[in-house]
């Protein structure tokens, strides 16, 4: 059942459990510094999500809508689990919670699932909190029997996350850090290149991440016209097509990225104006987040 | 005078009673509604116009048929519950329609006084009446036919979903409406702005449907969180009616279109009114910082009336209305136009963008036009705007809003294929019914008609709700 209004009401037939429609964080921790990852009651969702499908979270009752990529659910228990990365106002609220806490709105699965097939050696990029998003369709792609290589980027050893899993769903995983501090030194596109340049055969890439990073991941794979696609993160209001907000520029084309998306064939994206476009409400957001780190350091104080 | 004992030559001298407004100067610093209403004393003296004809044509004029004559008479008799009373036998959501409904094109162009005189003010008559009910505490729930164990799905809870449901529930079935955003209402609240159309009041009218026992879930994407088949099949609902409206907003195709600043109508009016931007940051949804910047819109419907006047309440310097055709073209409802004049709005008729012009960091600073002129009328009958040779030129803008109407949203038709859409995506019904061309399957709104209005929305889920009922109950519901 969906989480309905009031309180136990009896319609002809049928009876509502009603509650408020609220969502019940199960559990939640932090995965890395300021990035969490959060397990929520929401039996629809857990039950109809596939990989590459993302949330509408509305976090309290005068928060914005913001969306998050679905990394994973338990049908059974039906919770949704999500990942976020402490950005600004919302994602840092979002991260203050705790099990027993509740969210004010959610709604999904969103957006066209990952295409998934046998394409048979995909390889699976993820840079910071990117490897949250790539997971679910490194999973899918695994269960599609394709031979899965995994290369998961961050600045730092301290910021990895999801070693193991990503490890348990790889034929070959890596790890690269800016700094060195842990597994390759250097950049995915670097240990990418060294792939295909000790000869593999690679037929799909996927890179989710910053977005000079997915750009960069484009220009080394399109020489070599290796399929590659890429998951874009516009800003977004409603998430189901009706504002056009989210619109992206895609082979020339606009597409609105919460519906034709959130993938696209990277060799087509336009990430000038993604990047661009992303910068909208720069002033805006700075004010809310300074706004918000005031607010916790007073709470801390008193 | 009182209505007893009035001549109609006595009522012809009263001139038509104006609904006191806020200010101009005022009203474009605050997000309060325009119009303040009746008092009950405009209230008759506006009632006693009405000279009641014997075959009063008014009501063919209004899409549901509002005995027109009828309250109108309660009213001047000063029984103002009576009158709400009768308005609601036809219509469900009059504090709503008495507000938006573009009356000078139905009941009042109808009106025989607009002939000679001016039309009876019926629809501010009808606000007048349902805003008595609603404020004075009088709002009686409908009875509701004892249970009939059957189930109706309604998707979307704009005008058609709720005016669907308040029927179904009336007949004693069960119902139950799934809307994909946060909060109820459709249009109602994410479109037509607070000062048009108070939220509050939509909050109202949905709080009567809860109570009559509608159930109503919120962030429930048909399609995604639930396609119309498992509605069927896995929910067992006996049937379901679509009211999703068109929600998918056209863009220009022109150069520069993603210019940092350029917004769809949809996009801005959403922040503003469903996101409660202009209260940021008390809310933490942002829109574009108007405050003494040049907004222009495009288009001249109500939404881009609805979108300059709240760019002007956001502090713009200059709000423009940039039209390819002349003022007497533009469908937005004349009141509309009239209170947007007033507020300072510039028209910048017959010109016709053509391309939108950014600064090296990517934020629009221009839009280059080309002035237009007209020529021979189109298949709508208005006459087509042709661009002038070399008229073109720069307006300096640092804000675009697109509003030249939406199409619809695919995802129905993605996720049930066997309900048939017409070329334009539009939901083809059987007009007498709503059914669709998929079995207990309805369908009402803009999503059948494309962008119309609140009144024929309603219209649109009351016939669908009777179809609906005949079909399950095997019997009329009159
Ligand atoms: C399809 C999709 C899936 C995503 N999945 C994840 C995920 O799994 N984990 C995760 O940590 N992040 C994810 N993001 C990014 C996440 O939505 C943003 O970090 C978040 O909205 C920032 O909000 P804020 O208030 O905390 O930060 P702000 O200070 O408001 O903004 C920080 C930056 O986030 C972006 N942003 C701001 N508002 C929005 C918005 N409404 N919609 C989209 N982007 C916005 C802007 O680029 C902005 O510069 C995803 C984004 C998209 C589009
Ligand atoms: C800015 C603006 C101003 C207007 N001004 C006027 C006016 O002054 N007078 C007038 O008569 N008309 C006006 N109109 C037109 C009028 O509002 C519409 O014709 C009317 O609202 C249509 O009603 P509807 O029920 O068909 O759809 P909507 O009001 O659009 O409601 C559809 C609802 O369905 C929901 N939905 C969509 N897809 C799904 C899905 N897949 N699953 C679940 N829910 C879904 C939407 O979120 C929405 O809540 C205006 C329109 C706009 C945009
Ligand atoms: S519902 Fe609209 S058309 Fe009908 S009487 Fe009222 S204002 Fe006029
Ligand atoms: S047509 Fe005009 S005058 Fe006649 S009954 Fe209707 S509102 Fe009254
Ligand atoms: S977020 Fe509004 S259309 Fe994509």
């Amino acid at each position: 059942m969906f989480t309905p209004y009031r309180t136990i009401q009896q319609v002809s037939i049928i009876t509502y459990e009603i509650e408020e429609p609220m969502y019940q964080i199960v559990s939640a921790q932090f995965l890395a510094e300021n990035i969490k990852k959060i397990e929520i009651e929401a039996p629809r969702i857990a039950k109809k999500r596939k990989a590459g499908q993302f949330v509408m979270i509305r976090v309290g009752e005068t928060g914005e809508r913001i969306p998050l990529t679905i990394a994973g659910s338990d049908p059974e228990k039906g919770t949704i689990t999500i990942i976020v990365q402490g950005m600004g106002k919302s994602t840092r609220e979002l991260n203050r919670k705790e099990a027993g806490d509740t969210i004010h709105d959610i709604v999904g699965p969103l957006g066209t699932p990952s295409h998934i097939e046998n394409f048979g050696t995909a390889v699976s990029i993820g840079g910071g909190v990117g490897t949250a998003i790539a997971y679910p369709t490194a999973v899918a792609l695994k269960e599609a029997g394709n031979n899965v290589i995994t290369i998961n980027g961050a600045r730092s050893k301290d910021l990895v996350i999801l070693e193991k899993e990503m490890a348990a769903v790889s034929d070959e995983a890596y790890i690269t850090t800016d700094d060195g501090s842990y597994g390759f030194h250097g950049f995915v596109t670097q240990k990418l290149q060294e792939l295909i340049d000790s000869g593999k055969k690679i037929d799909l890439v996927l890179a989710i991440g910053p977005i000079p990073m997915m750009r960069a991941v484009a220009e080394v794979t399109r020489p070599y016209n290796i399929k590659t696609v890429v998951s874009l993160n516009p800003i977004m209001v409603d998430g189901t097509g009706m504002c056009g907000g989210c619109r992206v520029t895609v082979n020339n084309e606009t597409k609105f990225a919460c519906v034709d998306g959130p993938e696209f064939d990277a060799h087509q994206v336009d990430f000038k104006n993604l990047m661009d476009r992303n910068k909208l409400y720069l002033p805006e957001e700075k004010h809310s987040t300074d706004a918000f780190a005031h607010k916790c350091h007073m709470h801390k104080q008193a | 005078m009182d209505a007893q004992h009035i001549t109609t030559k006595e009522r012809l001298a009263i001139p038509r009673q104006e609904m006191p407004a806020q200010l101009p100067e005022v009203r474009i610093h605050n997000f309060n509604e325009v119009h303040l209403g009746y008092t009950p004393e405009l209230a008759r003296q506006e009632a006693l116009r009405c000279i009641q004809c014997k075959d009063p044509v008014c009501i063919k004029g209004c899409p549901v048929n509002i005995k027109i004559d009828q309250f109108i008479k309660l009213i001047a008799e000063g029984n103002f519950l009576g009158a709400a009373k009768k308005i609601k036998e036809d219509n469900v959501l009059p504090a709503i329609c008495g507000r938006v409904c573009p009356q000078e094109d139905q009941c009042e162009k109808m009106c025989i006084l607009t002939k000679k005189h001016e039309s009876v003010a019926i629809g501010n008559l009808e606000r007048f009446a349902a805003d008595y009910e609603r404020e004075t505490g009088n709002v009686e729930l409908p009875s509701v036919k004892s249970s009939t164990a059957k189930k109706v799905a309604v998707i979307g809870s704009g005008p058609a979903g709720l005016s669907c449901a308040n029927d179904l529930i009336q007949l004693g079935h069960a119902v139950t409406v799934f809307e994909a955003l946060h909060e109820l209402g459709g249009v109602l609240v994410y479109g037509i702005p607070e000062f048009r159309l108070p939220k509050e009041i939509v909050k109202a009218e949905i709080e009567g449907l809860k109570q009559l026992g509608v159930v109503f879930v919120t962030n429930a994407v048909a399609g995604r969180s639930i396609t119309v088949d498992e509605l069927l099949k896995e929910e067992h609902f006996d049937a379901v009616f679509i009211g999703v409206g068109a929600g998918l907003p056209w863009f220009m195709g022109i150069l520069g279109e993603n210019l940092l600043g350029v917004y769809s109508a949809n996009e801005f009016l959403t922040r503003v009114n469903l996101m409660k931007s202009y209260q940021f940051p008390e809310n933490d949804t942002p829109v574009f910082n108007c405050k003494g910047k040049n907004v222009a819109v495009f288009g001249g419907g109500n939404t881009a009336m609805d979108a300059v006047r709240t760019a002007k309440r956001l502090g713009a310097e200059h709000a423009y209305i940039v039209y390819r055709r002349s003022k007497a073209e533009m469908p937005a409802r004349l009141e509309e136009l009239h209170h947007a004049e007033k507020e300072g709005i510039e028209f910048m008729l017959l010109m016709n963008p053509v391309e939108f012009i950014g600064n090296d960091q990517q934020w629009l600073t221009g839009v280059k036009c080309l002035k237009m002129e007209l020529g021979e009328p189109d298949d709508s009958g208005r006459r087509r705007p042709v661009p002038i040779k070399d008229s073109e030129f720069i307006l300096p803008i640092d804000m675009a809003v697109i509003s030249i109407g939406n199409g619809s949203n695919p995802l129905i038709k993605q996720t049930t294929p066997d309900i048939e859409v017409s070329k334009r995506d539009t939901i083809v019904v059987d007009m007498n019914t709503m059914a669709t061309s998929k079995e207990n399957v309805y369908a009402g709104g803009d999503i059948v008609t494309g962008g119309a209005t609140v009144i024929l929305a309603m219209g649109a889920g009351r016939t669908a709700a009777a179809a609906i009922h005949e079909k399950l109950m095997g019997v009329s519901a009159k």
